[in-house]
């Protein structure tokens, strides 16, 4: 369910990396809890973002939940088929519905993140403790 | 319904209460009257106050005719006694409304998208301020001195507690418009909008494209302010400005000594998610028929609370209504006509006496008051019942023996006459 | 078994813009009697517009008729129970309209001279000796114009006393059951906002709040009794743990309902508190209003109060502007005197006792309604219930019915819904008001039909959550309207444009005497 080569935070978000850049996206678990998606809010080009604190939001009809960037860095990709299309976050979270594209200030940063086995582990944990 | 609950007396449903917070003495209230002696009340107090004089008096707020159809229509219970329409599928005919009025504030001013109302004008202006604060990343506003007095003072106590520091820009004193070399000296990068009124409060019509040319060549905002919506129908709509915020007692919401009144803000489409305020949307519903919806709620405080862009929930509903109807009755025709009968109504009246500036103007102007002061002039026409302009020195010491005079389609020429006769004295 | 409502045809309507031909008129001006100016001459050319765009052109009875037809798709309180909790949704007493409209009141001018206001002036102080005295305070400001803009103006009175004694402070704290504009507000007057969480019994936990009041702390944000409609029981103490620090508390009046003639705010340690006019006083809600709040306070938070007060002189009302420590103005002229002269007539018309009356009966209404649904709906907190009760949506939820859904099957039966999903630290809440004004039948009605969607629910599910079937519009695709949002009408568009074409069913007209 969760890819292996993703890495993911207990805020939901997963980051797949790459040549020293990361691409981040929410998780299958985040679209679902959000439902229909109808706007996203992401950052501009070029704009610095840290692990932990929030650098955007994703938005249904009734609540807003901020995204938190998993990795530090400078934004260098946005997907823009968001903004005319944001239903693509809840059809594809882990693919086609990625957020932002960041190029990594501290590749380390990395190893604090949860692997895909135990984000499952966490989420299941989540989903029965409701 | 107490056997039901299980309790012996009404005094029960309290006994939880602790004994210290319990009043334990009638209200110090008059017993209830009947609804003759309400009435009566009412009406003596009515008494006690103004009844059949004419008015110049504008400033903000204007004597204009209210359409028969304005109160038949608020009067039915379904708007009168509805809720806010969170519940789209019965509440069809007030989001209707909204929409048709959301469309024609946009058609009027020129700008793309428009909110369900704020509480006025006043308190408009401050909420279009935090908007473009919002959008540009800036803290700085640049205000006109000619935007009205109670308005700026209102802008003054939101500005104190957002980190937005606000400057006054001045007037050339012989036209009465913005002066634009002081709007130049004031402006600077840190400039989130510049704040231009027209008609300005001394009823001067501003020439809004070079006002938004400065403030657009330094990365500014310009926020239109209008607070005589009447004159919407003959002025050339603000395009050039990136936010409207207005007033829109003169279509039809009685004076009232002040209110309810409606406020707008309107701005162009990109800004829409800043908006303040309820926004109602065009969708359709399960049997695919057109319905209508509040729209946009995660700006708003009961799903952002904190970061909401506002924290404003109750609008003005009802009195858009009655701003809608009244567009409604008037139409497209209608307001121009409107707008050029108080147009020649006032300028037959500036013709008599002697103006304090040189730039046009639409139903308001100054006027000098001749060697008298404008106490004076305002006792001699009590004398005829008429309540004359406003004397200028309260928020304007430096026009200390000028008045502010309004003449709407509701003035009779005896009583411009009068007016003018009294001057000529 | 739905006995509240029964099917009926009702007219359909298009926008003004889909009815509007060019020429059609509903308005006519008496003729100058001065000469006519030359627009264009007199404002300049480019400041001379040369048409309003699209504007709407529509006949008299077209106007009429449009309205009427509006107004009939509508629910409203003069049709039905409101449950909706917080809300107050109380009957609009019909002969306030009539004396709101009187001549010399409604014509008043804000700049007139106060010789010739007095009655307006006798009015307004009235109500502020009345409200001062319902809520157990000093003094009151009527400016504010509605909730949300009351709280905003008694948080900066609070940040004006604490600066002059030397420090403004940096935090509220308000319950995490409290409503949006709270924290909304915070954020607006320049504090941050601290959450304490509520109790098991749905109350303000005295230990946390404890821990979390401090130096750096201005104000508690308050509401009692709470969004769940119980009383706030330990309140004296919790204003004495704000006191000790120096801090205040502030009390969102939005639930006075419950306390008028049996409590009052003033008593029991409250320092600043905001009323509701369109609620506890009866003015008309209007489709989202105009409302009023009001601001009371203790003597010690009068000098801040916004410009300008009312003030006796020489035997007659006058406005005061001399106020040097005052806030400042929060809107231009002196509120929406409008509803103060509705909510007077209320007060008038009901007298102490009948204040004092009205609450019992509301308090009653709550009770009687809790009791009977206990049985079929989860009520997660147990503590005396005041004038609203919430229950929890969780049994049916396990059906995978929702608040939501029930309040939409609540449709069905000829009601609003209650207050669906709030407050937000209940689960599935379904919050309900019915305020005095409902008699024991129609209270019955509502009932049993709760009680008959409960059953729907275990034997038909999705008759709940597909409705309501029996409106005119069914559920509305919110989705959409947040996605592409359409937030005005436009004609139609020229060649290579997409249009979205007026659907037939909304066109009652022959179109060829449209002029689209």
């Amino acid at each position: 369910m969760y890819p292996e080569n993703f890495r993911y935070t207990k805020e939901h978000e997963w980051v797949q990396t790459a040549d020293g850049v990361g691409t981040v996206g929410i998780t299958d678990h985040a679209q679902k809890e959000l439902g229909d998606i109808v706007y996203v809010d992401l950052p501009k080009m070029g704009a610095r973002v840290e692990r932990g604190t929030s650098f955007g939001s994703v938005e249904s009809v009734k609540a807003v939940s901020d995204i938190y960037a998993p990795v530090s860095g400078e934004v260098i990709g946005i997907n823009e088929i968001l903004s005319n299309k944001p239903e693509t976050l809840n059809e594809d979270p882990h693919g086609a519905g990625w957020l932002v594209k960041i190029k990594l200030s501290d590749p380390g940063e990395i190893q604090q993140l949860l692997s895909a086995e135990d984000y499952q582990k966490y989420v299941g944990a989540e989903e029965s403790g409701h | 319904m107490l056997s039901a609950i299980g309790a012996s007396s009404l005094e029960d449903l309290f006994s939880h209460l602790p004994d210290e917070v319990r009043l334990n003495r009638p209200l110090n209230i008059a017993p209830g009257q009947s609804e003759y002696e309400i009435v009566d009340y009412f009406r003596a107090r009515g008494e006690e106050n103004a009844n059949g004089y004419a008015s110049f008096l504008g400033a903000g707020v204007y004597n204009h005719y209210r359409p028969v159809l304005v109160d038949t229509v608020v009067s039915r219970g379904e708007f009168l006694t509805s809720y806010t329409p969170y519940q789209a599928e019965i509440s069809q005919g007030t989001l209707t409304t909204i929409f048709e009025f959301q469309t024609m504030i946009c058609q009027l001013t020129g700008m793309e998208v428009a909110n369900a109302s704020m509480y006025d004008g006043s308190t408009a202006v401050p909420e279009a301020a935090m908007m473009a604060m919002r959008v540009t990343g800036r803290d700085r506003i640049v205000a006109a001195r000619t935007l009205h007095p109670e308005y700026r003072e209102v802008l003054r106590t939101y500005a104190q507690h957002q980190g937005m520091p606000v400057v006054e820009c001045g007037y050339d004193p012989a036209s009465g418009a913005l002066d634009l070399d002081d709007l130049e000296k004031n402006i600077d990068g840190e400039t989130a909008a510049v704040i231009i009124q027209s008609p300005n409060f001394f009823g001067i019509v501003e020439d809004v494209r070079p006002a938004a040319q400065i403030a657009h060549r330094h990365g500014a905002l310009l926020i239109f302010v209008f607070a005589e919506a009447v004159s919407l129908g003959i002025l050339e709509p603000p395009r050039d400005a990136d936010i409207v915020a207005g007033e829109l007692q003169s279509f039809a919401i009685s004076p009232g000594y002040g209110g309810p009144f409606a406020g707008i803000i309107a701005t162009k489409e990109k800004f829409m998610r800043q908006l303040p305020g309820r926004i109602v949307g065009e969708t359709k519903d399960t049997r695919g028929n057109r319905a209508f919806c509040l729209t946009l709620a995660t700006r708003e405080q009961h799903i952002r609370r904190e970061k909401a862009t506002s924290n404003i929930c109750t609008n003005q509903a009802l009195i858009a209504l009655m701003a809608t109807v009244f567009m409604t009755v008037y139409g497209k025709q209608g307001l121009r006509e409107l707008a050029e009968q108080n147009l020649a109504k006032a300028h037959y009246l500036a013709g008599k006496l002697p103006l304090r500036f040189s730039a046009p103007f639409f139903n308001e102007f100054v006027a000098s008051a001749n060697g008298r002061t404008p106490e004076r002039l305002n006792e001699l026409l009590l004398e005829k019942k008429i309540i004359g302009g406003l004397p200028l020195k309260r928020f304007y010491p430096e026009l200390g023996n000028a008045m502010l005079i309004c003449a709407t389609e509701m003035s009779r020429r005896e009583k411009l006459d009068a007016v003018a006769e009294v001057f000529a004295q | 078994m739905i006995k509240k409502v029964r099917q009926h045809i009702n007219q359909n309507e298009p926008l003004l813009f889909e009815r509007s031909s060019p020429g059609k008129r509903g308005y006519q001006l008496p003729a100058l009697d001065v000469p006519a100016v030359d627009a264009a001459k007199v404002l300049g050319r480019h400041n001379t517009r040369s048409e309003i765009e699209d504007f709407p052109e529509v006949s008299e009875v077209e106007a009429i008729r449009h309205f009427t037809r509006l107004s009939t798709h509508n629910y409203a309180i003069d049709l039905g129970l409101y449950p909706l909790g917080s809300c107050t949704m109380k009957y609009n007493p019909r002969v306030n309209e009539q004396v709101a409209r009187i001549d010399g009141l409604a014509w008043a001018h804000p700049y007139q001279p106060e010789t010739l206001s007095q009655g307006i002036l006798e009015v307004l102080a009235t109500l502020e000796r009345m409200l001062a005295e319902i809520t157990g305070m000093d003094a009151v400001t009527l400016q504010p114009a509605a909730g949300a803009h009351g709280e905003f103006t008694g948080i900066l009175m609070i940040r004006a006393l604490l600066e002059s004694r030397g420090n403004p402070r940096k935090r509220l704290l308000i319950p995490d059951s409290a409503h949006g504009t709270n924290p909304a507000t915070a954020t607006m007057a320049g504090y941050s906002v601290e959450n304490i969480k509520s109790n098991d019994c749905g109350m303000v936990d005295l230990e946390a709040l404890a821990r979390e009041v401090d130096e750096n702390v201005a104000a508690l944000m308050i509401t009692n009794p709470n969004t769940l409609g119980v009383f706030e029981e330990k309140i004296t103490r919790i204003a004495g743990i704000l006191h000790a620090k120096g801090a205040l508390v502030y009390m969102d009046g939005a639930n006075m309902n419950a306390l008028v003639g049996i409590a009052r705010p003033g008593d029991f340690g409250v320092d600043v508190m905001h009323l509701n006019l369109h609620k506890t006083f009866s003015t008309p809600h209007g489709g989202g209003g105009p409302g009023s709040g009001p601001v009371a306070c203790r003597a010690v938070l009068a000098p801040f109060l916004p410009t300008p007060r009312l003030a006796r002189n020489d035997g007659r009302w006058a406005w005061n502007y001399d106020l040097p420590q005052s806030v400042g103005r929060v809107r231009a002229f002196y509120g929406n005197v409008g509803m103060h002269i509705r909510a007077l007539a209320y007060i008038l018309a009901h007298g102490g006792d009948g204040l004092r009356n009205a609450t019992r009966d509301a308090v009653l209404n709550a009770n009687y309604i809790r009791k009977l649904l206990e049985p079929y709906y989860d009520l997660p907190h147990k503590a005396p219930t005041m004038h609203e009760c919430v229950f929890s949506d969780d049994r049916q939820a396990k059906r995978g019915v929702r608040t939501g859904d029930i309040a939409k099957r609540l449709i069905d039966y000829g009601f609003h819904p209650y207050t669906v999903s709030f407050p937000l630290i209940v689960r599935g809440a379904m919050m309900i008001e019915p305020t005095e004004t409902e008699g024991k039948s129609e209270l019955d009605l509502f009932i049993d039909a709760l009680i008959s969607i409960a059953k729907e629910i275990d034997d038909t599910p999705d008759l709940v959550l597909k409705a309501p079937h029996n409106t005119r519009t069914s559920r509305v695709d919110e989705v959409a309207a947040a996605r592409k949002p359409i937030v005005r009408w436009k004609p139609e568009p020229k060649a290579g444009e997409t249009v979205h074409p007026t659907p037939e069913s909304d066109l009652a007209v022959n179109r060829a005497g449209n002029g689209r």
